[in-house]
């Protein structure tokens, strides 16, 4: 028998045996055991150290609460750090190993970090570490961050699958003990429908833990009877395994749901899923959390929560020692004593600091009144305690109880404040819950079980009330009260022995006293300097006591001295589940192009662009590097033509009586007075006058325009419309509807543009210039028949012409149009020669819309029509956007030919020193030009527009580099346009 | 959140895009004598109250409307929620 602690019953199957390592050590428990059960089974005291000292830990509680237990569970991608002992269920194979220690955990290289202690206090990083400064990245901190700390990550991919989910109800019950089950018993059988919520992979709560009866069977009899009930009824959905996490606006609750974290193997089903639960009401029945006294040395492994102990014996069937001791402040303390010897562990004192007689007989337990625990001895594992008197009592595992704390945190997530119980001297909910929201049981400090019961039916019967429900009749479940009282002590001062408040941040209660002392006396303030509170337990069981000791500093009350705030998570919740599906190549939903599987096929590169994925360039064989192909594209376009898939320009249909009117409205330029069957360049700004957005919108009848985005701003634009049709011109006759997933569009650019379509556009269309000029547009069929929308519009500066079929077509599209291009040695090109091309022809794209410039910077201030208003046409003729010296788009070119512009860089004329006194503009957009052969610029320079071949400095500090660049006209190619109309 | 739409019902605010205040509503007239005051006010000034305020929301997953929405900016709570085509002409903008 290895399992030296196990005693008989509980809740785990002792007839199954599970085997798990700790270590590497081979261990042995049963299904129903937590780890934490199954270590203190194996006689495994110790099973950490502390995050700053060092120090020797053990298990302290037996809940999510759980400062010190923290192991990483499995191994290799699977491994997780700071997983609590406490609420990790067993299972066969289950592999942990301890944290935070140099060598072994039984000789810890970095333990001698304790005996500095008295150097290490609170603020000690603050102060040391100061200087010198530059030391603070090289040297201090990755020597802290070695020193200090928790576990490790595994470094590698998480191999598990996160999953999403809703769910509504008209009640979530959170917490599923006595409170919980009481209330959901109620709302369920009144026909509601119902959600239980409890973290515990055995619903019941302290039930589980306690030997109190309900109606006469034992509670955790009841409790089962009650599950069985609620799991049978269809408007019931119980959830174990399950955090709710945080309360959010609106009845909007976030759960966590461990679904294979208890299996060795997921099975390839989903490890948690993070639920968002919209319900109508909600009933928090959460519970209640034992806070520890402090005392000299009270960290050692085998010093406990009174609680705690209970559950491990009364649930578990496991003793944490054989020779125990009780230290309480209550009635609460003295049941841990009577049910250890209950279970016939011996129980050698109970020390009480009240002045009071026994609250109930325990047999061979010496009462020491008046008393406390002032030191404790057993570096690994406790071998004895001291009392005040100077006794001396061996003992290998020590009870401690200093009352309860109601578990308010998710009445504090939307405001909410606590308020102080005298009766039970804690903080208990007050009245400004989220909305929705009541507690019952012992988070609303009814810490006894007959008032818990009761308080969880009355408050579901009320919330369900509310909703229109009749609460049911049946005979409510009764049970006495616990004797329960108490007389707060919070630390014992007597002590002069470190006294631990903060297991898991190794704060003390010297540390507090010290944040006293230097200033720091706000809750916030002490917290934040002695990082009480601020580990990955949030100070469950450390924060009200380090409350009572600064209140004591400050002879104030506790009320007095504050309370501390929760937000969400309640427990950690992994960042795996926040982002769910959400991971690699679905971070984010992506679209494809229409001709997408075409350009794959053909040797395509992808680029991102917003959604999209976009062919980028298309390598050919032998091509070396993407300049290559590049060049090729953009030379291929120009000399013969090219093929490129445009559908995620942003699209939108215009329609109705008042389109007209309304485009003038949404576009500085007109259109009102565009002809049937012509295409506009168009400037949008902002309405503070900035330039927004551009494109072409062509009018394919009176009353019907098709509008053209940029790709990035292609929703914005609609959004903006949509605003300024319903809020800003209510009552104007337009419709919009965005028709850019309906088209595939292609541009055909080149000097044998027309004659390729003229093989695919239906015969009995007019292509000739005449027939078709530039800046047509029309609508046309294609292939013999196919609804297609031919545009005479231009990006490249070629004779260009994009068309347009419906979206299911366009693969097949853009396959007929390479065919027809065979003979004209068509060739496809991506968005980098796009760009180019683009660049050659002086085009203003995303770089130089870039939300600082105006029309006028643009060189476009003409369009800004006054004799209409739009939107940005107040605000865009303010002097100071207006003014002679404003910056100007013009071209670049290197005065030495064979350098490469820089994008980013500064101009500085020559002369003057580079600084931004001098600063007069900079290069946003710079390509190699293959027709020209050198790299060429756009750009923004003052009067730009009548500096035109000044040379300047253009400085680029980031790459300190700096070239000589001469202003040229943005149009590098056919600047009178002649091939574009041709 | 929960938005009442008032034609879709109970939504969840992820549905939605949150532009700000509802004054945007109230555009300036361009060819009032003072409108580069009027539309400096317009685009730059904003009360940001602690407590009830009017706001735009657009519907921008549904049906895409335009909702004003009255919020208290300290609790979430929504009291109102209207359709902002019927706001804007009851604040005389259909002319």
């Amino acid at each position: 028998m290895t399992q030296i602690n196990r005693l008989g019953g509980g809740l785990v199957n002792q007839g199954q045996t599970l085997s798990f390592t700790f270590n590497g050590k081979q261990m042995q428990g049963h299904p129903g055991d937590t780890l934490a059960s199954a270590l203190l089974a194996n006689g495994q005291l110790l099973v950490g150290r502390s995050f700053k000292y060092h120090r020797p830990r053990g298990i302290f509680t037996a809940g999510s609460e759980e400062p010190n237990a923290l192991v990483h569970l499995r191994s290799g991608a699977h491994q997780e750090p700071n997983t609590r002992a406490t609420v990790a269920e067993l299972f066969d194979g289950l592999t942990a190993t301890s944290q935070n220690h140099r060598g072994s955990l039984e000789f810890d290289l970095m333990a001698t970090t304790d005996l500095l202690a008295p150097f290490l206090s609170a603020g000690f990083y603050y102060k040391t570490f100061m200087w010198p400064r530059a030391f603070w990245e090289k040297l201090y901190e990755p020597a802290i961050r070695m020193s200090a700390g928790l576990g490790r990550l595994s470094m590698q991919e998480d191999p598990d699958t996160y999953d999403k989910g809703y769910l509504h109800c008209d009640l979530l019950v959170i917490g599923a003990g006595p409170a919980g089950l009481g209330a959901a018993l109620a709302a369920a059988r009144s026909g509601a429908r119902v959600i239980l919520a409890d973290e515990d992979f055995a619903p019941g709560g302290r039930l589980n833990a306690e030997t109190l009866e309900i109606d006469g069977m034992a509670g955790r009899d009841w409790a089962g009877a009650t599950i069985a009930e609620l799991a049978a009824m269809d408007n019931v959905r119980l959830m174990t395994r399950t955090t709710v996490y945080g309360a959010y606006d609106h009845g909007t609750y976030g759960a966590l749901e461990r679904c294979t974290d208890h299996l060795a193997n997921s099975g390839g089903k989903p490890r948690q899923i993070l639920w968002r639960i919209y319900s109508k009401r909600a009933v928090l029945a959460a519970g209640a959390t034992e806070r520890p006294i402090a005392f000299g040395n009270n960290d050692r492994p085998g010093i406990m929560l009174a609680g705690a102990v209970r559950t491990y014996v009364n649930r578990y069937g496991v003793t944490p020692g054989q020779r125990m001791a009780v230290f309480t402040n209550n009635d609460d303390g003295w049941r841990t004593a009577a049910d250890l010897a209950a279970k016939g562990v011996e129980v050698c004192a109970i020390i009480d600091t009240r002045d009071a007689p026994a609250v109930c007989d325990v047999p061979g337990a010496r009462h020491i009144r008046n008393a406390g625990v002032v030191n404790t001895v057993g570096r690994k594992a406790l071998r004895a305690i001291t009392l005040t008197d100077g006794q001396v009592i061996p003992c290998d595992g020590l009870a401690v109880s200093g009352g309860w704390n109601p578990n308010v945190h998710l009445t504090c997530h939307q405001r909410g404040r606590p308020e102080w119980n005298e009766a039970i001297s804690a903080f208990v909910p007050a009245g400004d819950l989220p909305p929705g929201m009541a507690v019952a049981g012992a988070a609303n400090g009814a810490l006894t079980l007959g008032a818990a019961l009761e308080q969880g039916r009355n408050v579901a019967n009320a919330q369900i009330e509310d909703l229109g429900f009749t609460p049911s009749r049946d005979t409510p479940p009764r049970a006495e009260d616990e004797p329960h009282t108490g007389a707060p002590v919070w630390h014992i001062a007597a002590s002069t022995k470190r006294a631990w408040l903060d297991l898991q941040n190794d704060v003390t209660v010297k540390d507090v006293k010290q944040s006293y002392r230097e200033g720091f006396r706000s809750v916030e303030h002490m917290k934040r300097y002695t990082t009480l509170g601020m580990a990955t337990d949030q100070g469950k069981t450390a924060n009200i006591p380090a409350l009572a000791i600064m209140a004591e500093c400050t002879g104030k009350t506790i009320p007095e001295t504050g309370t501390t705030m929760f937000r969400p998570p309640y427990t950690p919740v992994p960042l795996g589940a926040l982002a769910g599906r959400a991971r690699g190549r679905e971070f984010r939903p992506y679209r494809l192009t229409p001709s997408h599987e075409w350009a794959k096929a053909n040797g395509a590169t992808f680029v991102e662009v917003g959604n999209w994925l976009r062919a980028q360039w298309f390598v050919r064989p032998g091509e070396k590097g993407w300049r290559d192909s590049v060049d090729r594209e953009a030379l291929q376009t120009r000399q013969t033509v090219g093929i490129c898939d445009v559908t995620t320009l942003g699209k939108i249909d215009v329609q109705g009586r008042d389109a007209a009117a309304f485009l003038n409205k949404i576009y500085a330029n007109g259109f009102a007075k565009l002809a049937v069957g012509r295409v506009r360049y168009g400037i949008m700004l902002r309405e503070d006058g900035i330039c927004y957005d551009d494109g072409t919108t062509a009018r394919m009848s009176e009353n019907h325009y098709v509008m053209t985005t940029t790709t990035a701003n292609a929703v914005l634009v609609y959004r903006r419309m949509e605003f300024a049709r319903q809020c800003l011109w209510p009552d104007m006759d337009v419709h919009l509807i965005s028709t850019t997933d309906g088209w595939a569009q292609f541009a055909v650019a080149g000097p044998n543009s027309r004659k390729l379509l003229q093989k695919v556009v239906d015969p009995d269309h007019d292509l000739s210039n005449e027939g078709f000029p530039f800046m047509a547009c029309g609508e046309v069929t294609v292939c013999g028949g196919t609804p297609a929308r031919l545009f005479r519009i231009s990006f490249s500066g070629e004779m260009a012409f994009e068309i347009a079929v419906p979206a299911r077509y366009g693969n097949a599209m853009m396959g007929v149009l390479m065919e027809a291009g065979r003979e004209f040695n068509a060739v496809p090109y991506g968005t980098e020669a796009l760009g180019v091309m683009r660049i050659e022809k002086g085009h203003a794209a995303g770089n130089e819309l870039d939300g600082r410039t105006t029309a006028y910077n643009l060189g476009l201030g003409r369009m800004v029509s006054s004799a209409k208003d739009c939107i940005g046409n107040t605000l865009s003729r303010r002097p100071e956007m207006n003014l002679p010296d404003a910056v100007k788009l013009v071209g670049f070119r290197p005065v030495d030919r064979t350098k490469k512009l820089i994008a980013g860089a500064h101009f500085i004329s020559e002369g003057k020193e580079a600084t931004m006194a001098n600063d007069e503009g900079w290069i946003s957009s710079v390509a190699y030009s293959p027709t020209l052969g050198h790299s060429i610029g756009l750009g923004f320079i003052k009067s730009g527009d009548t500096r035109i071949g000044e040379v300047v400095r253009a400085v680029s500090p980031v790459h300190k580099t700096e070239m000589r660049v001469e202003i040229v006209s943005p149009h590098f190619i056919d600047p009178e346009g002649e091939r574009l109309r041709g | 959140m929960i938005i009442n739409h008032p034609l879709l019902g109970p939504r969840d605010a992820a549905e939605f895009v949150y532009l700000g205040d509802a004054a945007l509503i109230d555009r300036p007239d361009w060819q009032a004598k003072d409108a580069a005051e009027q539309f400096h006010a317009y685009g730059y000034l904003r009360d940001n109250p602690a407590g009830i305020h009017q706001e735009l929301w657009y519907h921008e997953q549904g049906d895409r409307s335009w909702l004003v929405v009255t919020r208290d900016t300290l609790t979430h709570e929504i009291t109102d929620v209207q359709i902002a085509r019927d706001v804007a002409r009851s604040r005389g903008r259909s002319a």
